[in-house]
């Protein structure tokens, strides 16, 4: 039952993108179209999960054992931009279609704070391994269902007639105002 | 303006000296700042206690866990010339609107009627949860006996007014307070 | 390098978060109040100078395939210095900022700078480039933090004009989408126009 609540807030009620404000530049960078959104997706739910279950075994059996939490925020983005430049090298390997899709996100993923932001709010929740890595795939899911509807808001957009000053970013921004808005409906959920 | 040669010995070498020199710079900065922060935390602590229960020169805490949940209470009894004025209990709520744990201080007098309530940690909504902090809301929890006023809100049955559109983060104070109302029946009034 | 202009650029011309379109996340996530939008900025600035001044000053000691890493170990120092710092001695401000606090580190502005223009020039011209971005961002958090403060809460840096609540919107998550795109439509504006 607790995996169920982890698991809506963090989709619907706790968006990621569009109540948090994490992962806003792949957000508005990336969601020209719907096929791109699916990629930067991907990619994000395989980083994110990944270094969620890396960072929480740093913090269990490094940080707090050393008393050294307040190196938190150095080792985890290290961990992070290290991983990344793993999975790329990985991935080139053993999956070469893979790579080919996903393999221009990835760089832009260690800097997307929505990697770096979940991992430390994993900790501040004291979740065990286990919902760690529940949460990190529900954030995930969460990322990837608000950025593929904007994208296809967007695209949808490009056909319309926008007033010249606001077109590009400054309609996209009021754009995802709205889709945020329509998230709040979920706030009653859990 | 020639920049170093990426040969593998100087990258080991660089990053090693680089990660050094951080970890010593942030050493000393976590020693000097320790502490300010414990003190900070301290003062918070005391001006919530403050808030809560009446003037008293001696204070005994003390943790307990409740039967529900894991983490535990911290109980503070307040004495003055010997007289116990007041407990108040450092009280918190997984429920609210936002994942953040919220925290509440809550006052009881030695018959178990609330005293006063503090909020010390909340990231509720602005201009909806945040009203937990107003008068217009934590004052009806005043001279209350858990008792015999029901501590949910009237939508369940209960006694209390829910903040308007925030039912979630009000459910969540009647759950923080609740806990604590039942750890101190638990204790036991006097000690 | 004329250091005038190298200092003014980040205010309107290259604004970091109206131009360039950087740090997005924590101008959405901090502006609830212009006291927040400003802590925040200022808290930014004070790691865009000093990692701008350290990479600049060892910019030629460190190879070039080590250059990101080594940079993020620097900017995640001067972040987790401004953490403690500010738990220290600004407690509840660091309580409001909270989360977006160590994510400074990520901020793509940081890096951004140090990458783009730090390991590039001398010592002088990256701490006026660090301090001139530093500053057009606590502009632009401030401004937006403002405008959204009083228009959902009837209050500015805490002093408030009206009693009770203002329009709420503004204070939620889709108000800060919503402010932030007319106030980049009405800089464009103003850019084409000037």
């Amino acid at each position: 039952m607790e995996y169920f609540v982890i698991v809506i807030s963090a989709i619907f009620v706790s968006n990621i993108v569009l109540n948090q404000f994490l992962g806003i530049c792949p957000f508005l960078g990336v969601s020209g179209k719907v096929s791109t959104s699916v990629g930067m997706s991907g990619a994000v739910l395989f980083v994110m999960t990944i270094a969620t279950i890396v960072t929480w075994l740093i913090q269990q059996y490094i940080l707090i054992p050393f008393g050294i939490t307040f190196l938190q925020t150095i080792f985890f983005i290290l961990v992070i931009a290290a991983l990344v430049q793993m999975v790329e090298l990985i991935l080139k390997k053993v999956s070469p279609p893979l790579y080919q899709a996903l393999g221009i996100f990835l760089p832009l993923i260690t800097t997307n704070c929505a990697v770096l932001g979940v991992a430390i709010q994993t900790q501040s929740k004291n979740f065990n391994l286990m919902e760690s890595v529940v949460f990190a795939i529900a954030n995930a899911i969460g990322f990837a269902l608000a950025m593929i509807i904007f994208a296809g808001l967007r695209e949808h957009m490009d056909l319309m007639r926008v007033p010249k000053g606001m077109r590009g970013v400054p309609i996209a921004l009021v754009v995802a105002g709205i889709l945020a808005m329509a998230f709040l409906g979920f706030s009653g959920l859990v | 303006m020639a920049k170093k040669e990426s040969s593998f010995k100087n990258m080991v070498v660089t990053l090693f000296v680089i990660t050094m020199i951080a970890g010593f710079a942030l050493g000393g900065v976590y020693n000097a700042t320790k502490e300010p922060i414990a003190l900070a935390k301290k003062a918070k602590t005391e001006a919530a206690l403050k808030a809560v229960i009446p003037d008293f020169d001696t204070i005994y805490t003390y943790k307990v866990l409740p039967a529900d949940g894991a983490d535990s209470l911290i109980l503070n009894k307040g004495f003055k010339d010997g007289q116990l004025v007041g407990i108040a209990i450092e009280t918190y709520s997984n429920k609210g609107y936002d994942p953040t744990q919220i925290k509440i201080m809550v006052g009881f007098t030695p018959i178990g009627e609330i005293i006063n309530t503090s909020v010390i940690q909340h990231k509720e909504t602005p201009g909806l949860g945040t009203k937990m902090k107003d008068p217009k809301f934590y004052t009806q929890f005043q001279e209350k006996n858990p008792d015999s006023f029901k501590l949910k809100v009237k939508k369940d049955r209960g006694d209390v007014d829910a903040i308007t559109a925030a039912t979630i983060s009000s459910r969540a104070f009647c759950d923080a307070l609740t806990r604590a109302h039942v750890a101190l029946k638990n204790e036991g009034g006097n000690n | 390098m004329n250091q005038w202009k190298n200092f003014t650029k980040g205010f309107i011309k290259e604004n970091p978060v109206f131009v360039l379109l950087l740090g997005m996340c924590p101008t959405l996530g901090v502006t609830t109040s212009a006291m927040n939008g400003m802590g925040m900025g200022m808290a930014t600035a004070f790691v865009l100078v000093c990692s701008n001044i350290v990479v600049a000053l060892v910019k030629n000691q460190i190879p070039d395939k080590v250059r990101i890493p080594s940079f993020i170990v620097i900017i995640a120092s001067f972040v987790t210095i401004v953490e403690l710092s500010m738990q220290a001695y600004v407690p509840a401000l660091f309580e409001a900022l909270g989360l977006f606090i160590p994510l400074i580190v990520v901020n793509c502005i940081v890096l951004g700078r140090a990458e783009g223009f730090a390991s590039k020039q001398n010592v002088a011209s990256s701490a006026i480039d660090g301090l001139g971005m530093g500053l057009g961002f606590t502009f632009a958090l401030t401004l937006l933090g403002g405008i959204r403060e009083m228009l959902g809460n009837g209050s500015l840096f805490g002093f408030r004009f009206i009693e009770g609540d203002g329009i709420l919107i503004f204070i939620l998550s889709p108000g800060a989408f919503i402010v932030l795109g007319y106030l980049i439509a009405i800089i464009n504006k103003m850019k084409k126009t000037a």
